[in-house]
């Protein structure tokens, strides 16, 4: 049954992972493009930092970073008194207060903050990537366009909101559904971020040598299991190549690009 | 230890040469540097031997893609959908344990286990379907011009295929292709990540970036010592395929070719 669950565990980190990567990457686009020069380089370096580095090392790396970020934060607030240093040699110690969670709480907390910090990360390093691609889109919105916006008196603030951010989409959709793909083909790296998604059940349920799963009298299924969660994606990438081109197909209706003027050709 | 004499000692550490354990308390600087250097050693030999050999199969398969018969195209469309359409991740495991049955069968099988070979054909295999897709986007985009040219000087078969459009093909392709360079160099730090067991703990430079933020409980050194050694790595592939590139569109007017621009891949 768990193994049905962590199919779940998988479609839920999609399904918040994404709009808070959106979010992240809007938010560093924005920033990218601000007139104010710090924002700015906040935004091109969030952007940049994530290239030429293997996207595994940050999910190993922000996990334990946001662990020790977040309980030093709440350390200082909890225990202002205490004077010991955090870090005494390879240890990372805080007071008990600020442990997260808290060393009491019941199993469930735990797995949720493990879940969140997962998110969290997914959110971070993918927000960078859709940053990257909202930024190019920006960028893609037809000069005109915008010179149109400006000759009728829009102030910057209103040409972003109602020129081109409603524009944008169009250039920013190939890029983002590329990200999707890589973002579904990303989600077996929750095993190695501690949650029990799928690829840790398969590893659990089709081996044969644990010693708590010895009511199950078969020998070594690993390979049956991972060949499923093969199909699995396999099936899920189809899917959501299908739906993708669906939405393209709608978002270019009556834009000034080659495809949506190929479309009102071929209903003309 | 001096820093000369650690060098010494775990230069060669990854391939098994040098001392035989690894450091456990006190780590130093020069150590981490050390090791996690020492094991990008495998990810240079997975990257090259990967790229040299896929670079083949690739052509092959964008080749097969581009038949006008069926039962060429087919196979090498279902090779390119299963390879690009499925985690990494998951082939990785679900190759490990496909070869692990395998040696049941047959005694032939049992180099395929270790990560020297088992991983590296599953790297040969991915690389040749996402650059086999990129030849073959090349391979559709050869003017018409150049093909229709070579029909006028009698080329047929073979030579046509030699003389114009392979050497088209590579020029067409080549940003992307260094693009996928890249993004394989970064995926080599999955296989030990994914099944393959590190024997005797010669790990490639995550293992051991890995084996030190386990230790230390302080991510903030070693993970920012790999991402410097993958950086220089990227580096030096840039720079190489910039080499090629120049060598490959000589014939071009200097303004005519289009300046390399990389964009590197995400995650697979």
């Amino acid at each position: 049954m768990n193994m049905y669950d962590a199919f779940g565990t998988v479609l839920l980190l999609l399904a918040i992972t994404a709009p808070l990567a959106m979010v992240f990457g809007f938010g560093g686009a924005v920033a990218a493009r601000s007139r104010i020069a710090p924002l700015r380089w906040i935004g091109k370096t969030y952007m940049a930092i994530v290239r030429g580095i293997p996207d595994i090392v940050f999910f190993l790396f922000f996990v334990i970073a946001l662990d020790q970020a977040f309980e030093y934060l709440r350390h200082k607030w909890k225990c202002p008194e205490w004077t010991e240093p955090i870090r005494q040699g390879n240890d990372f110690i805080v007071c008990q207060a600020a442990k997260l969670p808290l060393g009491n709480a019941p199993q469930w907390i735990h797995e949720v903050y493990g879940f969140s910090l997962a998110i969290l990360t997914f959110a971070i390093v993918f927000g960078a990537f859709a940053g990257n691609v909202l930024f190019g889109a920006m960028q893609a919105v037809p000069r005109a366009q915008i010179e149109t916006a400006e000759a009728y008196g829009f102030s910057p603030r209103q040409t972003f909101r109602r020129v081109i951010v409603p524009q944008m989409w169009v250039f920013a959709l190939p890029g983002l559904s590329n990200l999707w793909m890589v973002l579904i083909k990303a989600t077996p790296l929750l095993f190695l971020l501690g949650v029990e998604d799928i690829v840790y059940w398969a590893r659990e349920l089709g081996g044969s040598k644990q010693p708590q799963f010895t009511d199950y009298p078969h020998p070594d299924w690993r390979m049956w299991y991972f060949g499923a969660l093969l199909i699995f994606y396999l099936l899920f990438t189809r899917v959501s190549e299908i739906v993708l081109d669906r939405i393209m197909g709608k978002l270019t209706h009556g834009q000034a690009t080659a495809a949506g003027e190929a479309q009102r050709k071929a209903a003309a | 230890m001096s820093c000369a004499e650690t060098i010494a000692a775990y230069a060669f550490r990854s391939l098994g040469y040098g001392e035989r354990l690894l450091p456990r308390t006190d780590f130093t600087l020069c150590q981490q540097f050390t090791l996690i250097g020492s094991g990008m050693i495998w990810n240079i030999y997975f990257g090259v031997l990967a790229l040299l050999i896929g670079f083949f199969i690739a052509t092959a398969v964008a080749i097969g893609k581009a038949s006008p018969r069926k039962a060429f195209r087919k196979p090498a469309e279902w090779f390119i959908f299963i390879f690009r359409g499925s985690p990494l991740f998951i082939q990785f495991f679900f190759a490990y344990f496909l070869f692990l049955s395998l040696k049941g069968v047959s005694p032939i099988f049992n180099p395929l286990t270790s990560a020297t070979f088992g991983a590296l054909i599953v790297l040969i295999l991915n690389t040749a379907a996402y650059s086999g897709e990129i030849f073959y986007g090349a391979l559709q985009s050869i003017p018409k011009g150049d093909i229709e040219a070579a029909d006028a000087y009698g080329m047929t078969g073979w030579a046509r295929f030699k003389r114009v459009m392979w050497p088209t093909m590579l020029r067409l392709a080549w940003p992307a292709y260094t693009n996928e360079a890249i993004f394989l160099f970064h995926a080599t730090a999955l296989v030990f990540f994914a099944g393959f067991p590190a024997s005797q703990q010669k790990g490639d430079a995550l293992y051991y970036a890995n084996y030190f933020a386990d230790k230390t409980f302080n991510p903030f050194v070693p993970y920012p010592i790999l991402a410097g050694y993958f950086i220089i790595v990227t580096l030096c592939v840039i720079g190489l395929f910039g080499l090629v590139n120049r060598r490959l569109n000589r014939h071009l007017p200097a303004t005519g070719y289009k300046k390399l621009k990389i964009r590197p891949q995400l995650l697979r």
